[in-house]
Parts: C-alpha cells; structure tokens; sequence
C-alpha cells in the first residue's frame, strides 16, 4: 500500500518539474521521472510475495512455475523503456535546436520572441 | 523466501530525494547527474522485484540517457537556472496528486484492487503454464514479448523508428533549401 | 591531437571487442537466460559509443559508417517485418510455423532466436546513428556559432 503511494508521490514529483519549471532540459528530466515512476508501479502490481523471476531452468515442477511473479507487466515495461529511450533522444535534439536558434533554454524568453 | 520490504522502501526513498534534488538545483548538470542516479536505483530496484529482463535493459538504457543528456546541455557555457516561484503550478500539482490518491482509494475501496504481493495473473497463469512446453523459450517474458504478442514488439520497433527518424530530421545537418538560394544569385 | 588521452585511448581498444561479444551474447541467448534484442542491442550500441567518445568520430565512422547504419536500421525493421509475414505461411501473422528443436538449446524456440538479432541489429544502429547526429551537430554548430562571433 505504502509502496503504491510512493509511487504516487514520485509521478507528482515529476508533474511539478514538468509544469512549474521554466527551463526545458528541467522539463525533460521532469517527463524521465514521470516515465520511471509509471515503470515502477506496473513492476510493482506484477510482484508476488516470496516470488522469483520468471526463468525457467531444467528440472522445475509445477508448484515451482507457481512461485513466478506476474510476466505480463514485465513485457510491456520492456517495450516501454527502449521506447522512452527513443523519445528522449527527441526530445533532446528539439532542445539543441531551440538553444541555437534563441541562445538560452529558458521557456519565458523563447515564447516571448516571436518571429 | 526473504521479505524484500525494508529493501524496497530504502530504494524508493532514495529515489524521491534524488528526484528531489534533481528538480530543485541549480545546476543543469547535476540536475542531469541525479536523474541518472534515481534511474541506476530503479534498476537495482527492478533486481529486487524478480524482474533481471528489465533491470539490465534499464541499466544499460540508464547510461544511454546520462551520455544524452550530458551531450545535449553541457555544451552550453550557462548551464544555471534562473530562480523562480510559480504558486499556479504548486496547486496544480497538488490538485493532481489528490486527484490520483481519491481514484486509488477509490479502486482499493471498492473493487478488490491486488494488495501488494497478490497479483492477480488470470491471464499471466496461462503463459507461465504453457509458455516453456508451446514456445521452447525458457525466459517466459521473451516468450512473450517475440511470441505471444509479437504484435506489439513491431509496433515499439514502428515507434523507435518514427521517433529515431524525427531527431534524425530535426539534427540534419544544412538547409537544402537555403543553399540553393544562396547559389542562385551567385 | 582527435579524441581523449592515450590510457583511455588503449583501454577502450581493449575493452571494445569484450563489450562487443557480451552484447551478442545477450541477444543470442534471450531466450534461455534474462536479456534478448533490447539490452543487447543497446550493449551493443554503447560499445560503438565508447569508440566514438574516446577516439573521435572519424575512428567509429571508419569501423560502422553512417550510411552502413542507415542500411543495417532499416534491414533489421524490414526482416522483423518480414518474420512476421513468414507467420502468414501457417495461417496468422508472427505465427511461430518454425521447428521447435529440443528444449533449453541455442537452435530452439523457433522465430524467436532471428527475431531477437533482428531487434538487436534495430535498435543498436539506430541508438548509434542518433547519438552520432547529435556528436556530429553539436561540433559543428559551435564552430559556426564561433564564427559568426569572430566575422
């Protein structure tokens, strides 16, 4: 339960640093941790007490496979990381380009140029 | 089997100090520093939540993101960032984070949300079971990621793709348009 | 003088092909022990990386050019597709029709051993290709920057 919360608390974080802050590379960091976060609690729903990683070896009965913890949350946060990665790479190229095009990272000063 | 509790709890604290101070320093760089630290902890946290698939994916995509990200900002000779305070966006995030604890308890209130440590695995029942006698794959997870739901793998592959060719076009390097302007008059 | 100092320098010539092997040994056996195309393809990349942050971009241009990338990205996306449509032989797309072989082996588990090199060979060029755009721009818009300051 506390787990959860944390969790919750970590996602907020990473809100706060996507909205209050002015500087876009602060803002990227902000999306990082709200995509840890997400990460985290769908590992998290997918644990089960006293479980072990989902790795067949030779020799493994039934009541052995019982013990595995949930494989489904595991695939789809895989995927999701490897494309964070690629999304991040994006965002930073966007950030490079606005820093040379207007000389600062700060989002006030960007949006107040127009033209 | 060990409670692994007192574990996580020390790993998920960790992880909202350093998310703490990467959000409020001054420093680009160690802003960048300090995500990269809650990223390595989330990794080892992963080993401890019986996941290694995803714990060496995340820290070997963690390095990645610390040597993007330095690359991005510390070209930059100001890398320090201006104070400011912004009351509108506190109470935003405020209003957010009840938002999310009402539906959570909500969900845990009504609906027989899984407690932590029971999930409920309906449907992962069927891939541990079946997964090593239909597949041959030992690792249940690569089973199925490239077997049961092969589908959503291309779409990643489709969106890594998409994304990769975006910054590609974003970073190209000269305006075609522009230098055939500049010969023209020439 | 390209690149860092001569001990990086000869460590990262030692440490180059280990990286190199570990990486295709997580992606060949993804489906026996944790790993597969993800991790070892972005080990991969990462090895290309060091290669680039310690010798200069000409080195690693010489050892993966940028246009070999471009042609391994999309010929790895092309044959996971392609994996896919082999599926349609037996009735559904990404339908596992190949042999099986025996249990806890290398040559087993059907489609799944090529779609994991397949995947890595994506994701690592791509990843490598990306991150030399953004080495490659950023030395050369500074230089320009600098002389717009000086003319």
């Amino acid at each position: 339960m506390t787990v959860y919360f944390l969790c919750v608390v970590l996602l907020t974080m990473g809100l706060y640093c996507l909205v209050a802050k002015k500087n876009i590379v602060k803002k990227v960091i902000g999306i990082v941790i709200m995509e840890y976060a997400v990460n985290l609690y769908l590992i998290i729903v997918g644990y089960k007490t006293g479980g072990v990683a989902p790795i067949v070896e030779p020799g493994m009965g039934e009541t052995a496979l019982e013990r595995f913890v949930d494989p489904l949350p595991q695939a789809l946060v895989l995927t999701s990381i490897v494309i964070g990665l690629g999304v991040l790479a994006l965002m930073v190229s966007m950030c490079i380009r606005l820093y040379e095009k207007h000389g600062t990272f700060d989002m006030s000063h960007i949006s107040k140029l127009r033209g | 089997m060990e409670n692994i509790t007192p574990q996580l709890y020390t790993l998920l604290v960790f992880m909202v100090i350093g998310s703490i101070v990467a959000i409020e320093t001054r420093n680009l760089l160690s802003a960048v520093i300090s995500v990269s630290a809650v990223g390595f902890a989330l990794s080892v946290a992963f080993l401890f939540l019986g996941a290694p698939d995803i714990a060496i994916t995340q820290l070997v995509v963690e390095i990645l993101v610390l040597i993007i990200l330095i690359r991005g900002t510390i070209l930059l000779d100001n890398t320090a960032v201006e104070l400011h305070r912004d009351t509108l966006a506190v109470i935003v995030s405020l209003i957010f984070f009840g938002l999310i604890l009402g539906f959570g308890a909500m969900i845990f209130g009504s609906r027989g949300f899984p407690e932590f440590g029971e999930p409920l695995m309906n449907v992962s029942r069927v891939y541990v079971m079946r997964g090593l006698p239909e597949t041959h794959a030992a690792n249940i997870v690569t089973s199925v990621i490239l077997d049961y739901r092969a589908y959503d793998t291309l779409g990643e592959a489709t969106v890594l793709f998409g994304s990769i060719l975006g910054a590609l076009a974003i970073l190209r390097k000269d305006g075609k348009v522009a230098k055939k302007e500049e010969v023209v008059p020439a | 003088m390209k690149g860092l100092t001569v001990i990086v320098k000869t460590i990262t010539d030692f440490v180059v092909a280990f990286i190199v092997i570990f990486g295709a040994y997580i992606v060949l056996y993804g489906h026996l022990t944790p790993g597969g195309g993800f991790a070892g393809g972005v080990i991969v990349a990462c090895a290309f990386i060091l290669l680039m942050l310690g010798h200069g971009k000409e080195v690693a241009f010489s050892r993966l050019g940028e246009r070999m990338g471009h042609v391994l990205d999309s010929a790895g996306a092309l044959a996971f597709l392609l994996i896919g449509w082999i599926g349609l032989a037996g009735g559904y797309f990404f339908l596992n029709v190949f042999g099986r072989g025996d249990q806890f082996r290398l040559l087993s588990s059907g489609m799944i051993l090529p779609a994991n090199i397949a995947i890595a060979f994506k994701v690592g060029t791509s990843l490598f290709i990306v991150f030399a755009a953004l080495a490659v721009f950023r030395r050369r818009s500074f230089r320009s920057m600098i002389e717009d300051e000086l003319s």
